[in-house]
């Protein structure tokens, strides 16, 4: 069963199905690139992926009302409140920066400092913090978690997306008053400029330098804040090549595989640190995620 | 137990518009586990949607249809406030049926 994109715009009695962002690509018609600018030694493959950013900008779109994310979200909200681990609770008493239970308007405001550990933590790591400390669960079992495949799901990226959700719309303002907020911004601007590993990358060697792309996908400068806003704002995301929800914990870490550096620990204040950085270059943004990437 | 859908049905002029949103792992049967282990097809393959005892839609669907599959159709005869159900079975046997009020 082929279903294109142009299904969705006919009113007639129809059906359409979407396949991904794939089908969408070749679907889509041709001709009317936009000139690339011609920045690059590659500027002729430029229209291409212009023609694949745009094929992504339709699927989103198209999916703007009913991504698959929302099922993330769905089972999101029935996990904080259901009773679960050693010690019967729900995550009810998790306090996120804004108060025991407070959820809306939490993720906008995170890393942030906590004074009941005596650390900056961004939303994942004080989830982590609160499913070992309220609900009893093994650290190191959680840890085997993180990132769901399938069948096998992860909670954080369920309460991830719920909760990021719940900032919908809010400005993007972490805050930066307290002398570990500061440093962890600062830490995670040197991590962002770091080289290192069998290639010799940064984070900067892709995201330090605006118009780049590797293969056909375009590359956000996340030193620039204009470029960090919307890319930050729409994370945690449903990756719609892999099916699944991912959230900034996912991003880094796969960030970190692509450029051959060890393995970063999930909630290690190296994570923490990136994600300070790059949450206060989007500072102001309007948060919209759950996003979709490709 | 399957995930429910999110439904949503609106009507547009003349045309009740259906979109539902459907939670499953839609295996080709070609996919191969890290062990090289062929993973079983498993997908949806019946879908079924009515309203008012009527048969609005159905279809059957292959293994070439995403995970997490986003549905759309439209179709008349509706009205605001209707019930709308939908039911889709998979290769395993296993259904769901969920239902929406048509909105305006």
């Amino acid at each position: 069963m082929v279903v294109c994109w142009h299904v969705l715009r006919r009113t007639a009695l129809t059906a359409g199905i979407l396949l991904g962002a794939v089908s969408l690509a070749v679907a889509q018609p041709l001709g009317t690139a936009q000139a690339g600018g011609g920045l690059t030694p590659s500027a002729s493959a430029q229209p291409a992926a212009n023609d694949t950013g745009r094929a992504i900008e339709q699927y989103r779109e198209a999916v703007a009302d009913s991504s698959p994310g929302e099922l993330w979200e769905i089972r999101g909200e029935a996990l904080w409140n259901e009773v679960r681990g050693p010690r019967q609770v729900s995550l009810e008493r998790c306090d996120l920066g804004a108060g025991p239970g407070v959820v809306a308007g939490a993720y906008a405001r995170l890393p942030r400092w906590f004074a009941d550990v005596g650390q900056v933590m961004d939303l994942e790591t004080r989830l982590l913090h609160c499913m070992v400390t309220l609900q009893g669960f093994a650290r190191d079992q959680l840890l085997r978690e993180t990132f769901g495949d399938g069948p096998r799901r992860s909670a954080f990226e369920a309460l991830s997306a719920w909760i990021a959700a719940q900032s919908r719309g809010l400005a993007i303002n972490p805050p930066l008053a307290h002398p570990a907020e500061q440093t962890a911004y600062r830490v995670g601007r040197e991590l962002f400029y770091q080289r290192g590993g069998t290639h010799d990358f940064s984070c900067s060697s892709c995201h330090g330098e605006t118009g780049r792309r590797i293969r056909l996908q375009e590359l956000p400068n996340l030193s620039e804040p204009a470029q960090a806003r919307p890319v930050y704002a729409s994370w945690p995301a449903y990756r719609v090549s892999q099916g699944e929800m991912r959230t900034l914990q996912w991003r880094l870490n796969d960030c970190f595989r692509q450029q051959r550096f060890p393995q970063l620990i999930f909630g290690s204040p190296a994570s923490i640190a990136l994600m300070s950085y790059l949450a206060n270059n989007a500072r102001g943004a309007e948060m919209n995620a759950p996003g979709v990437k490709r | 137990m399957a995930d429910p859908m999110r439904i949503r049905a609106r009507m547009e002029g003349e045309h009740c518009v259906v979109r539902v949103l459907m939670s499953h792992e839609m295996e080709t049967g070609q996919r191969k586990d890290a062990t090289g282990q062929l993973i079983p097809a498993w997908f949806i393959h019946r879908v079924t949607a009515t309203s008012n005892g009527r048969v609005v839609f159905s279809a059957t669907w292959g293994p070439a249809v995403s995970k997490n599959p986003v549905l759309q159709f439209s179709f008349t005869g509706a009205k605001v406030g209707d019930a709308i159900q939908i039911t889709w079975v998979d290769t395993r046997g296993e259904r769901r049926t969920d239902e929406a009020r048509v909105s305006a």
